[in-house]
């Protein structure tokens, strides 16, 4: 395992706003294995998914860097390819079509039946190849976001950025997706960076989980480690002390020390006097 | 036997019967825009008969529907008339081959006045040339205007200054400017032909352009990400990302352009006398006899009901351009 394959260093953003910079970001400092799976987990408005931006390049740190592989990140590219809340897919063209324009811009050169077999081979992974030709529209939302994935793969990423890929599944779809995601991510060993909401999704999947303080300049308060077993099984897990202890320390870390949600008098004093200012960076 | 008659005797009758409940259950739908339209025939009926012109009473829907029977008469004359000048033209040239061996056949065109049937047609093609220049320049420029900030702005403040403008002002000058560089011995089209229909592209440029802008601003900021994170080219990312997204609106400003490019057709021949509708009403109006009214009644109706088959025509195209079929078509 390579120790310096993913690195930020002193990542900081701020966002112009009418008030003058407003700082998002400050000093997030992490080191990313090869094939590590790493959750951020923190209230909405944290940044999470600034942070996730930045990696993607789909953002500029205003201080700081994101280093892959040696080399800093600068522009968004496939090999770090992102898989998005919405699934993104382009209405217009099927689920096929959808993963050929990712396989066509990013192994160009294959012979046709090359490229045929790597989309064929990327949607048996999430086992979406019976609706090849079904439009996203025609294809509940789990499917679609198993496509969105399956698109991601196909680039053959370094790095699979994954912002809340299942927050907006219900419980049961998600739990699906969930093992398919592992199951995925033990036979490729890609490096993933998954922002959740849900914190027993963060223990199950993760070997990381990253706590980001409540924005402004908001930054990581804890990283846990989280030693369970894999493969890991959700049912077996259920009643393992361990993994309940991580979960604790996940839902201390939010709800005790980084309390987002404020007394309702506090909230009447505070817009009485007109401090809030929070702008929602997320 | 006779059971199984009697049985299927009984299927028929029920047939018959659900079909009968079937006419009479979407008769409602029928029923009210036919109370409509008789409604209005009444009132038209009327109140023309009220209106005393300097050319006879104003016409009622009875004398319109004769007028329109005479223009399909005067129509089919005039086509049986060519049809025998070409015929003569013919035997005549035979005789002469038969003659002389070195005779080269002359064959002239027949030169009888356009029919009301020749003028529609000369009306929907210069409206299609019309609006085929204005939308060839409208996408690509709303596209451009769509992608990128600064040409927006630079564009914008041109647009909304002559979206407004009228037809009629125009035209002068584009007749002007025609003349002057439309010079050829042997004119492919008349000058007044492409007067009128840059006139047409003039005025149905902007919704089109408006619209293509506005539909390429609003694309989804995630399938924008996507194609940066596939880092495709610019003129990729237009033809895999832009273009797709954005043919709903596309298609909705082309509606709307075409629409007021057969409205700004009808003034512009008038003016340009290009020999169309605009041309035929401007000319019953100069002619002023007893009919003239009912004539230009009949071309108000064609007018109306050929635009209306255009809106149908292009959302027909639509339906099939389109990937979003849930998008309203109306």
């Amino acid at each position: 395992m390579q120790n310096r394959h993913l690195e930020l260093s002193q990542v900081g953003i701020d966002f112009p706003s009418p008030k003058g910079p407003f700082n998002a970001l400050t000093d997030v400092n992490l080191k990313i294995k090869k094939g590590e799976f790493i959750s951020l987990i923190g209230h909405s408005g944290c940044g999470k998914s600034t942070v996730l931006n930045i990696v993607a390049g789909l953002h500029q740190a205003t201080n700081g860097g994101v280093i892959l592989d040696g080399s800093e990140v600068k522009e968004p590219g496939p090999e770090r390819a992102v898989v998005f809340q919405n699934h993104s897919l382009l209405p217009w063209l099927s689920v096929y079509k959808n993963v050929e324009l990712a396989v066509k811009q990013t192994q160009k050169g294959k012979s046709k039946k090359a490229i045929r077999d790597w989309i064929l081979h990327n949607l048996e992974l999430v086992h979406m190849t019976h609706a090849l030709d079904k439009l996203p529209s025609e294809i509940s939302g789990g499917m679609k976001q198993r496509v969105g994935i399956a698109r991601a793969l196909a680039m053959e990423p370094k790095v699979l950025l994954m912002d809340e890929p299942f927050g907006a599944l219900d419980a049961l779809t998600r739990a699906h997706l969930q093992d398919s995601l592992m199951d995925i991510h033990s036979e490729l060993g890609n490096t993933v960076i998954m922002i959740t909401h849900d914190v027993d999704e963060a223990v199950l999947l993760s070997d990381r989980i990253v706590m980001m303080t409540n924005g402004p300049s908001a930054t990581i308060g804890e990283i846990l480690d989280v030693k369970l077993a894999r493969p890991r099984d959700r049912l077996m897990l259920a009643d393992n002390p361990e993994y309940n202890h991580y979960r604790h320390q996940v839902l201390t870390f939010l709800y005790e020390k980084q309390k987002k949600i404020e007394p309702v008098s506090e909230y009447k004093r505070k817009k009485e006097n007109n401090a809030v200012k929070n702008t929602d960076a997320a | 036997m006779s059971k199984s008659v009697q049985a299927i005797s009984q299927i028929s009758q029920w047939d018959g019967k659900s079909m009968f409940t079937r006419l009479v259950s979407k008769l409602p739908t029928l029923l009210v825009p036919m109370v409509g339209i008789l409604l209005f025939l009444a009132v038209w009926n009327g109140v023309a008969k009220s209106i005393d012109t300097s050319l006879g009473k104003f016409p009622g829907p009875t004398q319109v529907w004769e007028q329109s029977v005479t223009l399909v008469d005067e129509h089919n004359q005039q086509r049986e008339k060519a049809a025998t000048f070409y015929e003569r033209q013919e035997t005549r040239n035979a005789k002469r081959m038969a003659q002389d061996d070195s005779y080269v056949p002359k064959v002239r065109e027949f030169t009888g006045a356009p029919t009301f049937f020749d003028q529609i047609w000369t009306s929907l093609y210069t409206v299609m040339v019309g609006f085929f220049i204005a939308s060839i320049i409208a996408v690509p420029v709303g596209i451009l205007c769509g992608l990128s900030k600064s040409a927006y702005s630079a564009i914008n403040p041109l647009i909304q200054i002559f979206k407004p403008v009228s037809p009629l002002a125009w035209l002068p000058l584009v007749t002007m400017v025609v003349s002057a560089l439309y010079v050829s011995d042997d004119p492919m089209f008349s000058k007044s032909f492409i007067t009128s229909a840059v006139t047409v592209s003039l005025c149905c440029l902007w919704p089109t352009l408006v619209n293509t802008a506005v539909g390429v601003s609003n694309i989804d900021s995630d399938l924008v990400n996507v194609s940066k994170v596939l880092r495709l080219k610019p003129l990729k990312h237009v033809q895999k990302i832009v273009l797709p997204a954005s043919i709903p609106m596309i298609f909705t400003g082309l509606r709307l352009s075409l629409g007021i490019g057969w409205m700004v057709l009808i003034a512009a021949e008038m003016l340009a006398q290009n020999p169309g509708l605009g041309k035929f009403v401007w000319d019953e109006f100069q002619n002023g006899s007893s009919e003239s009214l009912a004539r230009i009644m009949v071309a108000v109706i064609t007018i109306g009901v050929i635009g209306f088959m255009l809106d149908r025509v292009m959302l027909a195209v639509q339906r099939v351009a389109s990937w979003d079929k849930t998008s309203s078509l109306r």
